[in-house]
């Protein structure tokens, strides 16, 4: 440790200013503050501070992703082999490492097109790095397809960064989630790559159909998953969006440390739930999809993972307390609307929060303008508040 | 009367260094100072210089836009330096006491001839004037005005902070004839606020109104108690006093004499011995804290508390507001991987870390940062420790974007820094809350005159 210390401390000059590499300083300092939390002590205001920062709250959140990644590294594997017929020959390992070889890249490619804009970014505006992306990085290539070629990875990633976050000014700053601007912009881009049957098992037998559950349940066929299949997540999809299990998992350490918001989730489920029971109310059979069980939809495609790791970003949710309670609802009450009722998208979820997104601010103005009514009001009374 | 107002939100941070209750009377300060920059929302202009002779009482400076209004010696002795910062800012002036204590003659006072006039009068000439704070914005109250209400926080909350009822048991006197004195000041109503679980000597002050708390910090700061008691709308105006300085002013009309001592809580886990001592405005660390740490440490000392305290020099001053001073270790180290690691000797008001599953373990503070500064990220956070009708980002967001609509819309002529102190301690992005909430009411100030 000491010795690592010391050689950042020798070179620490040619970073600052007049240094030969100050133009890399932002990266210098990303690394050393990953290595070292920095000895800067409070000058102004409270003299103690809680130890919390940016990179616990976002490792956390990676932490709560692995068990979907980890999961969808096996069912990447899973689905190829089943769809070949050869499941039964494989052992855990085999199924699991072709899995891994076909996310990892996948991550790969994320993290270094997407941190490659950051400290570019950084650099120029002589920032710090930010840690936002650390997040992104992760949930970009959980909602991508396992076939999806590397190059659009990477072109997506570097769109949704630029477009999604930095024109806005960064981590903080940015009205759309990143991940699903990504994932927005390959599905309008390169629709044939991100729909169908073919993407959503990796290098799939021609012969075996692959359909996912969503896609069954739009054309109104018998589905060939049971919901207990959809729970565990042995269905295809996208990479980390199948097990409602590993997602679960997840969610529980979001929840337990407080950094999603328990608000949102529930609210989202509850949107969810209601909007199935009226679909389920006013089902007819020329859309058998509206007649599929209210509670099904839970498990169903992307929900889960939607609501969990993409709904309760903080930046591009609303901001009040009152707020995520409208916007998470919202979230799930469009999610299946949109799924059940709009056969150009076989999946809502991305949609919904995407819309949401982008009402999150005019909610919060609204809850703003609640607050600032009622202060009004009690300030000319002279009634104490309750 | 009875009710009382529970408060869920706020935190009390688990801090080691709470002082005993053991008072304890201390040599004579060799210097006592007074620093121009403690006495908010006045311009100070000098009235002595180096050298000068003072008694206790003589005005060192006035307020340039009200020159009756002046801040006095709390010692007797000479002038012996008076240091300036950048653009000749005054900064300290620092006096060598004689310890002979003498007083600057006034005339008598006859206290059953006390109107509201002569009481204003009394307390400018006296130098006691500044110990009356105004609401909005925390400054000096203005003499010329008359108050809705008088509020007075019989309880601290703060981190460390000194038991009241302890200090102010040991002149209960004193204290009831401030309140007399307050009550003469408003036309409404004296309010006291009580800590419902130590109400001790504060529930038998006669003639006022009593107000139970109960709650984590910030219950304790006045101003949280003033929002669910009678909240400060636009163009209300409201006054407070602390109450060791509501004493003060009590015992100055009662005996007649003008008598700046004080006691004050020593704190900290640096500090070898902690306990209140009985001493005297503005005395100097060398005599309050004489050998009482280990000066080959690295350690910050705080005129104050932690949280809301000032910044001092191991041969600083205790700030004229404040009745604590408090020592903790410095935090200039450096963490391998301090982010990914457990840390279960660190407190966190975050559930990523362990310290939740320990509610009832206390934890040495230093003064690092843990971590670099960002952008606003996480939301709802500030809102679980402001017990206020107040959405706190929001409130800064129009401070940071200058609009004083917004910002009066929201609520800034209710807070004052230190409520949000608790926000900048928790605060993920380590964004400077108490920095930014000063900037809004400079600007709100600045607006209104």
């Amino acid at each position: 440790m000491k010795k690592i210390r010391k050689f950042l401390d020798t070179i620490k000059p040619q970073f600052q200013k007049g240094g030969k590499f100050h133009w890399l300083h932002s990266t210098y300092d990303a690394f050393e503050t990953f290595l070292f939390t920095p000895n800067t002590t409070s000058q102004t205001g409270t003299h103690i501070h809680d130890v919390i920062d940016l990179k616990r709250t976002m490792s956390t959140v990676i932490l709560a992703m692995i068990p979907a990644l980890l999961f969808g590294m096996y069912n990447v594997g899973y689905q190829h082999y089943l769809s070949h017929g050869t499941i039964a020959e494989q052992d855990f390992w085999a199924i699991f490492l072709f899995g891994a070889l076909k996310v990892l890249p996948i991550v790969i490619v994320s993290y270094v097109s997407g941190l490659t804009i950051e400290f570019i970014f950084a650099q120029i505006r002589g920032h710090q790095v930010n840690e936002g992306f650390l997040v992104s990085g992760m949930l970009i290539p959980l909602v991508m397809p396992p076939d999806v070629p590397l190059w659009m990875v990477a072109v997506s990633t570097m769109f949704a960064v630029i477009f999604g976050k930095e024109v806005f000014g960064g981590t903080g700053m940015n009205i759309l989630n990143p991940a699903l601007t990504a994932r927005a912009f390959l599905f309008f881009a390169y629709p044939s790559h991100m729909s169908g049957d073919l993407v959503w098992i990796a290098e799939k037998a021609d012969a075996y159909s692959g359909a996912t559950p969503l896609a069954l349940a739009a054309a109104g066929q018998p589905q060939t998953h049971s919901v207990m299949d959809m729970a565990i997540g042995l269905i295809p999809g996208s990479i980390g969006e199948t097990s409602v299990i590993a997602i679960g998992i997840g969610a529980l350490i979001l929840l337990v440390t407080g950094i999603g918001s328990w608000r949102i989730m529930l609210s989202a489920i509850l949107g969810g739930l209601t909007i199935g029971i009226l679909l389920n109310l006013s089902a007819t059979p020329t859309n058998p999809f509206m007649a599929v069980p209210f509670w099904q939809h839970l498990a169903m495609g992307g929900f889960a993972f939607g609501i969990v790791f993409m709904a309760t970003d903080p930046v591009t949710a609303a901001h009040t307390q009152t707020g995520k309670w409208i916007y998470g609802f919202l979230i799930g009450f469009f999610a299946i609307l949109i799924r059940v009722l709009n056969p150009a998208y076989p999946e809502g979820v991305m949609l919904a929060i995407l819309f949401m997104n982008i009402f999150a601010p005019l909610i919060d103005y609204y809850v703003v303008q609640a607050n600032i009514k009622r202060r009004i009001k009690y300030a000319k009374s002279p009634e104490p508040v309750k | 009367m009875s009710k009382v107002i529970k408060l869920r939100k706020g935190l009390n941070i688990p801090i080691v260094g709470e002082a005993q209750k053991e008072l304890k009377e201390i040599p004579h300060p060799n210097t006592v100072a007074i620093s121009p920059p403690d006495f908010k929302g006045i311009t100070p202009k000098l009235s002595v210089k180096q050298g000068d002779r003072v008694l206790i009482g003589t005005p060192l400076f006035y307020d340039k836009n009200n020159p009756k209004l002046v801040v006095v010696s709390p010692v007797s002795g000479t002038i012996e330096s008076i240091n300036r910062g950048e653009q000749r800012k005054l900064l300290e002036i620092i006096i060598k006491s004689d310890g002979k204590n003498e007083l600057l003659e006034q005339e008598p006072i006859n206290r059953s001839s006390l109107t509201k006039e002569i009481i204003i009068e009394r307390m400018l000439q006296s130098g006691l004037w500044p110990m009356i704070i105004q609401r909005p914005f925390g400054i000096i109250a203005n003499p010329n005005d008359t108050p809705r209400d008088i509020f007075v926080s019989c309880f601290d909350t703060s981190p460390l902070a000194p038991d009241l009822n302890f200090i102010i048991s040991q002149d209960k006197l004193g204290f009831f004839s401030g309140i007399e004195i307050l009550r003469q000041l408003t036309s409404g109503n004296v309010h006291l606020g009580i800590d419902t679980n130590n109400r001790g000597i504060f529930d038998e002050a006669p003639n006022v109104a009593k107000h139970y708390f109960e709650g984590p910090h910030p219950a304790g700061n006045v101003g949280i108690q003033i929002h669910h008691v009678s909240p400060i709308g636009k163009g209300d105006l409201v006054w407070t006093v602390h109450p060791e300085d509501v004493l003060t002013i009590g015992r100055y009309f009662l005996h007649g004499r003008l008598n700046f001592s004080k006691i004050v809580a020593i704190t900290g886990s640096e500090a070898k011995n902690r306990f209140y001592a009985k001493t005297i405005a503005g005395v100097s660390f060398e005599t309050l804290l004489d050998k009482n740490f280990d000066p080959n440490r690295n350690i910050r000392f705080i005129s104050g508390n932690p949280l809301t305290g000032t910044r001092a020099l191991r041969t600083g001053y205790l700030g004229f507001y404040h009745h604590q001073v408090t020592l903790i270790p410095e935090g200039d180290y450096y963490e391998f991987m301090g982010w990914a690691a457990p840390r279960f000797n660190k407190f966190s008001t975050s559930r990523t870390y362990f310290s939740w599953l320990f509610p009832n373990k206390k934890y040495v503070f230093d003064t690092n940062l843990h971590g670099d500064e960002r952008a606003f990220v996480m939301t709802g956070e500030y809102e679980r420790f402001l017990p206020m009708d107040i959405l706190p980002v929001f409130l800064l967001k129009a401070i940071i974007t200058k609009d004083i609509e917004q910002m009066e819309n929201l609520g800034i002529y209710e807070v004052i820094e230190e409520d949000f102190a608790l926000c900048e301690f928790a605060c993920t992005s380590k964004i400077k809350v108490q920095k930014l909430i000063k900037e809004g009411i400079d600007l709100m100030i600045k607006e209104l005159t």
